[in-house]
């Protein structure tokens, strides 16, 4: 009888199909992880240059969420700030901007980025194309100036040059290049802690790297992807040198321009990527490919952006052949 | 030990009953005996309305080879034969029989047998008579299971003792409390399958049970092997693939590969059915849940309700706001508690609020957890997109949607919370509807 009288006392029960436990992993846990691996190269670059790189990422922040949250408004669709996405995407293109791009360059960068980027296309999960990547996109065709001036700056530590790295070797060619740093292990060293020219959240290698070992810890990115892009870029800047087969400095393409922080962080944008470990692979080694084409023949400095929004053109055909492997497939 | 691709490891939440006796729950007043209780040609009551049975007596039949025995699982007097709650179904007709209180066997039961001098038809039509089923939850037929086609050669025979499901222990008490029943319907399905091979398959979570088995089965054919623990191992394919390395191809069966599996309670009901000619009737049924006050493995007769169950654990604790029928990964939640315990209840949860997830669903973000999650090496998540964009027809030809056993893995480990295994059962649905349109097209 006791069970009864709990039946009518009872409320009504959840009826739903199984499975009826999930793991704790939520869309936002991913998101925040990602922003708090960026977390050590967004300090070190506020404190080695300063201001202007404070504001930028404030400013590319900022305007991307606003942007994610009036559009949402505007769509009468959920409002999803809170996921950590929109702050990833304008963080991400801030660190890939010049410390001191006008602000209001890198508002309409992170405006795009969301806008047009992202919710055009449906939102988180729809967009096609990595949206920070597209931001800077965007900037590098309506501010090609601007985005492509570095001014000469006393940081902390020592004045830079006015240059990146990428574009002393481009312009000036090698010799030059090794002779700014001195000499050539005094450039590795440089290049490896962040003490050069770049953007924001291009310079300091081992931040960032550290970031991605976070996340390839936690299981959100496969290690596959930066290695195989960094050692394609690697292998093939060694062999196709500025004199002859196996001249180049590997080394210094690995850790120059936006490599480390495209391969840890925009390559493993999960949405824009294929979905199976084989198919990011295939990604990573298309992406460093074109980055070394770019580098090497094109006529940017700097060719990681553009290489992997093409890859990520390319994301939903590599879905297509290349599948999981099928248990119990006829052979 | 090799183990299977994907998969995944949720918390086994087995400490709740690990450590419990099975115990014997009292008689309930009356039982509710569904008449679908197995895959298969429906049975039809040959008792009727007013009979009075006994605890054994066979109650419904069919003439079907595919078709399971139904007996009444008490003494007493059928009181009505009608549509009941049911909790695979939904709704089923049952024979309800009230208890007389006397616990009568039918005539002719007990019987003391020396099943080694039966032969193996006799021991197959043994199992067929017992109504025995797959007491894992899949109901399938037994001696179907034993009876391959002839073009079909067996070598091996797997005891699938993995109880992969988190909660569920009733087999491994089972493989504690019933070693010797174990033992003895394993040698009866392998003389049944004339195998010499044998297996036995069980998670290391239960290191005690491999080790009791291993002393059980010493001195025989039969390998009892510690596999690791890891969601859904206990799944046939899964199981066969790391037991023999062999491979069940797509929409083949076990048999394909030369092998039949048969689940712990299984072998305990044939072993029962073959040395003291007992149908089946009652079963373990592990009572767990966060809202239960006494978590419990117990042995239940078939008819009694989850209700009855409840009661036996001292009722609930705490708010109840999910019932489930069987493991919490691939279980059906109820509606209700007056269903009744069937032959392939293997588990009852009553889950309060901190245990049922309300989890809106986003859009997939493509993070491919739920490639690297799925053990039959599908894409979960094209086939929950094709699903919402009723894909059908696409899903199936180009995704291998009719592969998916629905063993939950993808939902677990899916950041966007997606209901993946919802849209792929809808899609399967939907491809059977259009199937049997065109099949009643081409009859026209």
């Amino acid at each position: 009888m006791a069970v009864n009288e709990e039946s009518l006392k009872m409320n009504l029960l959840t009826v739903s199909p199984s499975p009826h436990i999930t793991s704790s992993e939520s869309i936002p846990k991913i998101m925040w992880s990602v922003n708090a691996a960026l977390v050590p190269a967004v300090i070190f670059a506020a404190w080695y240059f300063g201001m202007p790189a404070i504001i930028t990422m404030l400013v590319g922040v900022v305007s991307a969420v606003a942007t994610e949250y009036l559009v949402q408004i505007i769509r009468k669709k959920e409002v999803t700030i809170k996921d950590g996405s929109a702050v990833l995407t304008g963080l991400l293109l801030a660190m890939c901007l010049p410390p001191n791009l006008p602000w209001y360059m890198t508002a309409f960068g992170s405006f795009l980025a969301i806008a047009v980027a992202k919710q055009s296309l449906g939102g988180l999960g729809y967009n096609i194309f990595n949206p920070a990547h597209i931001g800077r996109a965007a900037l590098m065709v309506s501010w090609p100036v601007a985005m492509t001036t570095w001014t000469k700056m006393t940081t902390p530590v020592d004045v830079v040059s006015s240059a990146t790295p990428l574009n002393i070797l481009k312009q000036q060619g090698y010799a030059k290049l090794i002779e700014t740093f001195g000499d050539a292990p005094n450039m590795y060293k440089a290049m490896f802690l962040g003490m050069r020219n770049g953007s924001i959240g291009e310079t300091s290698a081992v931040l960032l790297i550290l970031g991605g070992l976070f996340l390839i810890y936690k299981g959100y990115i496969k290690w596959e992807v930066p290695v195989v892009m960094i050692g394609t870029v690697g292998i093939l800047t060694w062999v196709f040198g500025p004199s002859g087969l196996f001249t180049g400095d590997a080394v210094f393409h690995m850790l120059a321009g936006g490599l480390i922080i495209g391969a840890f962080f925009m390559a493993t944008d999960m949405v824009t990527i294929p979905i199976t470990r084989k198919g990011q692979i295939i990604f990573a080694l298309g992406a460093g490919l074109l980055t070394v084409l770019i580098r090497l023949k094109g006529g940017y400095p700097e060719g990681v952006c553009y290489s992997i929004l093409l890859m990520n053109c390319v994301t939903p055909l590599i879905d297509r052949f290349v599948t999981p492997k099928k248990f119990g497939a006829r052979r | 030990m090799k183990s299977f691709h994907g998969g995944v490891h949720p918390d086994d939440s087995k400490k709740y009953t690990a450590a419990k006796p099975i115990e014997t729950a009292p008689l309930p007043a009356k039982v509710i005996i569904p008449l679908r209780q197995h895959i298969g040609a429906p049975v039809s009551p040959i008792v009727k309305k007013g009979d009075t049975v006994k605890k054994g007596q066979l109650i419904a039949q069919s003439d079907a080879f595919v078709s399971g025995n139904v007996h009444a699982s008490i003494s007493g007097k059928v009181v009505e034969i009608a549509d009941y709650p049911h909790s695979v179904f939904g709704s089923c007709m049952s024979i309800v029989i009230e208890n007389d209180g006397l616990d009568e066997w039918v005539e002719g039961i007990p019987v003391q047998r020396q099943w080694e001098k039966l032969d193996a038809k006799e021991l197959s039509g043994i199992i067929r008579e017992a109504g025995i089923v797959g007491m894992g939850g899949a109901t399938f037929p037994t001696h179907v299971k034993l009876a391959p086609p002839p073009d079909k050669k067996i070598d091996t025979f797997i005891l699938n003792a993995a109880e992969c499901e988190p909660f569920l222990t009733a087999d491994y008490r089972a493989m504690l409390e019933y070693t010797e029943r174990i033992v003895t319907g394993v040698k009866i399905t392998m003389k049944v399958l004339g195998v010499s091979t044998g297996y036995v398959g069980v998670e290391d979570n239960k290191p005690d049970a491999v080790k009791a088995l291993q002393n059980a089965f010493n001195g025989t054919q039969v390998k009892v092997m510690a596999l690791p623990t890891k969601y859904p191992q206990g799944a046939e394919k899964m199981l066969i693939k790391v037991l023999t390395g062999r491979e069940v191809p797509s929409g083949g069966l076990p048999m394909d590969v030369g092998t039949v599996v048969q689940n712990v309670g299984t072998v305990v009901a044939i072993s029962d059915a073959a040395t003291k000619g007992i149908p089946l009737i009652e079963r373990v049924v592990t009572v767990s849940g966060s809202a239960v006050k006494e978590p419990k493995n117990l042995l239940m007769r078939v008819g009694s309700t989850f209700a009855d169950a409840l009661s036996c654990c001292g009722g609930l604790s705490g708010e109840l706001v999910k019932i489930i029928n069987g493991g919490p990964m691939m279980g059906f939640a109820q509606s209700t508690m007056d269903v009744p315990v069937i032959k392939g209840t293997s588990g009852i949860l009553f889950l309060s609020k901190k245990d049922v997830n309300y989890d809106k669903e986003s859009a997939c973000i493509h993070c491919g957890r739920c490639v690297e999650a799925c053990p039959m090496g599908l894409n979960p998540s094209m086939l929950s997109v094709l699903g919402e964009r009723q894909l059908y027809v696409e899903a199936k030809e180009e995704y291998d949607l009719l592969d998916c056993m629905e063993c939950g893995s993808c939902v677990y480990v899916c950041p966007a919370k997606r209901k993946i295994v919802q849209y792929i059962r809808y899609a399967k649905a939907q491809n059977a509807i259009q199937a049997q349109k065109e099949q009643a097209k081409v009859a026209v």
